[in-house]
């Protein structure tokens, strides 16, 4: 299983080297190797308890591996103490499974938070004040400014959060299963709003899922900044040729730790592997 | 290795004493850690306040009200007791010290155990099982700086001053006694209390508290920061927070009264 090639020209922003982690006895990740670039798109899949969270923690540094090696924009951050990764990290947008908001405090004040507490040049909240309007504005929320995380609803939750690890405009995001536990509708807008920030700003995205979907949509859909609409990803380059990959999306899925499946969303619906069949919706 | 070779029931024994001895480990690293961040920043002097303001200035009412009747209730036990001996002038200086050098920082400290070693344990643990605290530290925050070392500062200074309070509350407390249902004099029982107090029961009565502090805080932090399992584990964090805070405070009290009361 060869990790497809990233086009050349792009900085390779994180990168997996045969990471393996352990919880006492359960293996969280086993050998683990991969990297993503900017405007790259990688969709992990897996079933619950399969090491997609512990992947995305690891990959920030909030949980150390036992063996392997990460690299976070090109710099080696396994052997890193605490102090010496929050610098690094601020360069990195991260979205919690549930939102990760700071219930003591505003939204203002949560999405200002990457602003305020960065460790170079933090800013004071009147400085934070128009990014912060803007990455509400980015997520359709500038009215919920004073109110406090607990008053808003799962799906709006989810989407200050996103607005919190876009304001810093970082480079990476990583995204933790951003639509499970809401319904379908709201779950799509909020993929909306992760294409939309992928293609406005060139980020590279890891996204956690269990919703095949979620990486469907990300897969084939881009977000157009004349019209403000999301459209289907043209085919015009390829002609439409089978396997063209014009979102530069790449699926993975996990089973106990391990990656027993890598490619693109064709090979994945082609795949015979019954576990990897899990995650594709038995249609076409 | 004795212990090693002895089979099967040492082996068992070690894995019996392997997650104590860890989680002493740990306790050791949280304590230092915090401690070391005192003297690097960022200080973050709100929340210093806040905490301050939620575990000495909230904890204020019931701490004088305790104080008060514990006053109380040592004096009339305490006039029983002393009239077999024709002594009961004397109670003024039993409550004095009885209050100043134990009860006093025992049962504030007991009392903030309860009211924040749980709340610091039972906010933590929500933090911690709804990723406020992995937020924090992918937001560039040191959580031990940002969450437990003010909690630590704001106990701290403000337990040794609940318990001053609390002392000088419950010799008015006696006093209320004293005066009205033994029919001592107002100089009688003040000078009594006065004179039986030494440096000695000062420094001690100051010490306890403050070292009461470091425990209580810190083992609130500590718990709450290791909760797992949700809403469950939450509930979990706080009573064993409580519990331990609790027992420490026994253990450290007769410790500090053994070494004072050698030093006479």
């Amino acid at each position: 299983m060869s990790a497809p090639a990233s086009p050349s020209g792009h900085e390779c922003l994180l990168r997996f080297d045969n990471v393996s982690l352990r919880f006492e006895e359960i293996v969280a990740l086993d050998s683990v190797s991969f990297d993503l670039s900017a405007g790259d798109t990688r969709v992990v899949l897996g079933a619950a308890g399969s090491g997609k969270t512990t992947l995305l923690k690891a990959a920030i540094g909030l949980i150390r591996p036992e063996s392997g090696k990460i690299y976070l924009f090109d710099q080696e951050i396994t052997g890193l103490k605490e102090a010496q990764l929050f610098h690094i990290r601020s360069g990195v947008g991260v979205l919690f499974q549930e939102g990760g908001l700071f219930d003591s405090v505003t939204v203002e004040e949560n999405v200002a938070y990457p602003l305020l507490n960065r460790t170079e040049h933090p800013e004071t909240l009147q400085e934070a004040e128009p990014k912060v309007k803007e990455a509400l504005r980015f997520v359709e929320l500038e009215q919920t400014l004073e109110q406090y995380p607990s008053e808003l609803s799962g799906g709006m939750r989810r989407r200050v959060g996103i607005a919190r690890a876009v304001v810093s405009e970082p480079p990476l995001v990583l995204y933790d299963s951003p639509t499970a536990g809401l319904d379908p509708i709201t779950a799509n807008t909020i993929m909306a709003l992760i294409v939309k920030e992928r293609d406005s700003k060139n980020t590279a995205n890891l996204i956690v899922t269990q919703r095949y979907q979620d990486g469907q949509l990300m897969a084939n859909f881009r977000y157009n900044r004349s019209s403000g609409h999301l459209e289907p990803a043209s085919n015009n380059g390829e002609g439409g040729a089978e396997g063209s990959n014009p979102t530069r999306t790449i699926f993975m899925v996990m089973k106990d730790g391990r990656v027993v499946f890598e490619g693109t969303q064709h090979e994945l619906e082609a795949s015979q592997d019954d576990y990897v069949q899990k995650f594709v919706p038995k249609h076409s | 290795m004795d212990v090693l070779a002895s089979g099967n029931a040492g082996a068992r024994l070690l894995d019996f004493l392997k997650p104590a001895v860890a989680s002493i480990q740990d306790f050791y690293v949280l304590s230092g850690r915090s401690i070391r961040n005192l003297f690097r920043g960022p200080h973050y002097v709100d929340d210093i306040a806040i905490q301050m303001d939620v575990i000495g200035v909230g904890s204020l009412p019931i701490v004088i009200l305790i104080g008060f009747f514990s006053g109380f209730v040592i004096t009339m036990q305490m006039s029983r007791a002393l009239a077999q001996y024709g002594a009961t002038d004397q109670v003024g200086s039993i409550v004095a010290i009885t209050l100043v050098r134990e009860l006093g920082p025992v049962l504030t400290a007991l009392l903030v155990a309860g009211r924040n070693a749980s709340g610091i344990a039972s906010e933590l643990g929500s933090m911690m099982v709804t990723e406020q605290i992995d937020a924090m530290r992918a937001l560039g925050t040191d959580p031990i700086q940002k969450l437990v070392t003010p909690r630590m500062i704001a106990t701290c200074v403000m337990l040794p001053m609940l318990t001053i309070i609390a002392d000088f509350v419950g010799l008015i407390g006696g006093y209320a006694i004293a005066y009205l249902s033994i029919g001592l004099t107002t100089t009688q029982y003040w000078t009594s209390a006065y004179q039986a107090l030494e440096y000695n029961d000062i420094v001690q009565g100051l010490l306890k508290p403050f070292v009461f502090a470091f425990i209580i805080s810190l083992v609130g932090c500590f718990y709450g920061l290791r909760t797992t399992g949700g809403t469950q584990g939450v509930g979990l964090a706080t009573t064993k927070a409580v519990v331990a805070a609790s027992v420490w405070v026994f253990v450290i009290t007769s410790l500090i009264t053994r070494v004072f009361v050698n030093l006479h």
